[in-house]
């Protein structure tokens, strides 16, 4: 039996009248690429947001990195990492400055701060770039710079709000390959996503339609089930039913 | 500790790297210290004034050397027709006109009285005050002069006195409004913009998720913007005692002290205008119209308070720097001590302490 990171059981959150994510329930194991589908609208960011405790829950439990979402969420902030659609960096600040910046935040010494960022600075092939502002660079560097500075402190888990939103293909394809090795060092990754291919990428993926979560399995399993050829069949056959309008 | 100092390295390097800022931090001071110094006053100088002397006997000539050597006209001596006048005043270039009428002494030796007209420009009702004031008070002067060759049985001279600003410098006036203008409004306006920034850039996401915690946030937001406006505040100083003469007769420490305390309220302010708004825009202009209007108006160094209906009078109570402005002419100019302004100060510190409890409560510390 593997370790589950994240579990959640009935996890709803209620705006007003409006049920954006309605009992929730499911397991994510150590390790894995949990790919959270669904399209716009459809509670992907709000469930998001409850795991990392930016947003509490109206009802349901959930324990993230085996710490209650409610009561021990200082324990949880120390073992998660969460990269925000925006990619969340300072842009009048330079590279060094940023990962710097956020070194210090998730409280590393000085000395683990150091051989970070010429660990990073050296992974993402950066050494020119270091001292320029962050916002003279292309964006798919931008968001490579985003992912790794979230898991600067190792953490147990990262959670990912669409991150490779507006880059091509191939700069796409250089982030899963970050993922890929993030994973391998044994982080969970909890990536939301517009993209079918990189559905294809994950172990897991789940599907949120209209609040609710209608299918969870790996990519193989899901498309022989819904005798689909692509995830995108997948996609289409389950989003068909939604009533919410994406906004 | 080392969070912190990171957190508050990174504010410093958002100030110094945006030229905006940078200018509204430190060019307003200076901008609004010269103008409201040099260019606002309601003191009168080099005022051009026109004397038609048609006596042009002694008398009008000593009255008109007194005028002179008082520095604030231009004479210049034209004999005109009524009609001539009033085509002046139209134009505008002048403002004020003194005539001497034709056997000015003989009338003043023969008939104890003689007559001058001064006639000024009162479209500008305020300059038109001061301008005949000034010029009677030298009529006047001139006067007692001529009565002391007579006897008089009974007379009554009143002797002025003015306390504190015994040249009736303006600056006194604006400079401690301007200081807490400027501190309201920069204080007020970075803070808010500062932490809504964050939100809109979807950094303060990433921050509340980090194990940092959230107080810490607005504290080292704070801090940067509180140790810039002390800057701010030694900036104007340094202009209005060095440049404008104004006088700094009490305590600079305590000086010091009571600024920190309005730059406090005015960071707590700030903080809660940036809770009740997600834009950089809304925020602004929230600080803008907010703090510009009330402290210009209700804080007394523009329009007496006095003056003012009761309800405008009671409103007044709840503007910061109505207690500031009373605090700084007390220290600056009247050279005060703190068993002066105490009750001032509980009052600036009570609105402070409130307003931080609030803005504090009101953070939030989830987003939704």
């Amino acid at each position: 039996m593997q370790e589950i990171v994240i579990k959640t059981n009935k996890l709803t959150k209620k705006f007003g009248k409006f049920i954006a994510a309605n009992e929730i329930t499911f397991d994510v194991y150590a390790g894995e690429i949990f790919g959270f589908l669904g399209a716009n609208g459809a509670g992907k960011t709000t469930a998001m947001r409850m795991l990392c405790g930016l947003s509490t829950p109206t009802s349901g439990t959930a324990n993230i990195a085996g710490f209650n979402i409610y009561k021990e969420t200082e324990k949880i902030k120390k073992n998660i990492g969460y990269m925000s659609q925006k990619f969340s960096l300072y842009e009048d600040l330079t590279t060094l400055e940023n990962i710097k910046f956020f070194g210090g935040i998730y409280g590393l010494s000085n000395k683990q701060i150091k051989d970070k960022s010429d660990e990073l600075i050296e992974l993402l092939g950066l050494a020119k770039e270091a001292k320029k502002l962050v916002g003279t660079l292309p964006l798919g560097w931008k968001q490579k710079l985003a992912f790794s500075v979230a898991i600067i402190h190792e953490p147990k888990i990262v959670f990912l709000d669409e991150p490779t939103g507006g880059v091509d293909p191939v700069t796409r394809r250089q982030f899963w390959d970050l993922i890929y090795s993030a994973s391998d060092k044994g982080i969970t990754v909890f990536v939301t996503t517009h993209y079918m291919d990189e559905a294809e990428y994950c172990n897991r993926i789940s599907m949120m339609v209209d609040g609710e979560m209608k299918a969870l399995d790996t990519p193989t399993n899901l498309k022989q089930q819904y005798s689909a050829a692509s995830m995108d069949d997948v996609f289409f056959e389950l989003a068909r039913g939604a009533k919410r309008k994406a906004d | 500790m080392n969070q912190f100092f990171t957190f508050v390295r990174k504010e410093f390097y958002h100030v110094f790297r945006d030229g905006k800022t940078m200018l509204m931090l430190f060019g307003m001071p200076i901008a609004q210290i010269l103008l409201f110094g040099f260019a606002l006053t309601n003191e009168v100088k080099n005022t051009k004034i026109v004397i038609c002397d048609y006596a042009n006997d002694i008398s009008s000539q000593q009255i008109i050397n007194k005028i002179e050597i008082s520095n604030n006209f231009e004479i210049q001596k034209i004999i005109l027709s009524h009609k001539q006048i009033e085509d002046a005043f139209k134009e505008g270039n002048i403002k004020i006109v003194i005539v001497f009428p034709a056997n000015f002494i003989n009338d003043l030796l023969q008939f104890n009285t003689a007559q001058i007209q001064i006639i000024a420009d009162a479209s500008d009702p305020n300059t038109a005050t001061t301008l005949t004031n000034y010029v009677s008070s030298i009529i006047a002067i001139y006067q007692q002069g001529l009565i002391k060759n007579t006897t008089i049985p009974y007379q009554i001279i009143p002797e002025i006195r003015m306390m504190y600003n015994p040249e009736l410098k303006g600056v006194t006036n604006f400079v401690p409004g301007v200081m807490a203008l400027v501190l309201m409004l920069v204080c007020v306006l970075m803070t808010s913009v500062s932490i809504v920034r964050e939100k809109e850039r979807g950094t303060m996401e990433v921050l509340l998720v980090s194990p940092f915690n959230p107080f810490l946030v607005i504290i080292s937001k704070a801090v940067p913007y509180f140790l810039l406006s002390l800057v701010n505040l030694s900036v104007i100083l340094l202009l209005s005692v060095l440049l404008l003469e104004m006088p700094l007769n009490g305590s600079i420490l305590l000086l010091y002290v009571e600024s920190s305390i309005l730059i406090l309220t005015a960071l707590s302010l700030g903080l809660l205008i940036s809770n009740v708004t997600d834009s950089q825009q809304s925020a602004m202009l929230i600080s803008l119209m907010g703090m510009l209007l009330p402290t210009m108006i209700f804080t007394g160094f523009m329009f007496p308070i006095e003056n003012m209906p009761l309800p405008l009078q009671i409103i007044s109570n709840v503007v910061p720097s109505r207690w500031y402005y009373i605090i700084v002419k007390s220290i600056m100019i009247k050279g005060l001590g703190f068993g002066a302004i105490w009750k001032e100060t509980l009052i600036l510190s009570g609105m402070t302490v409130f307003l931080l409890v609030v803005s504090f409560k009101k953070f939030k510390i989830r987003l939704e």
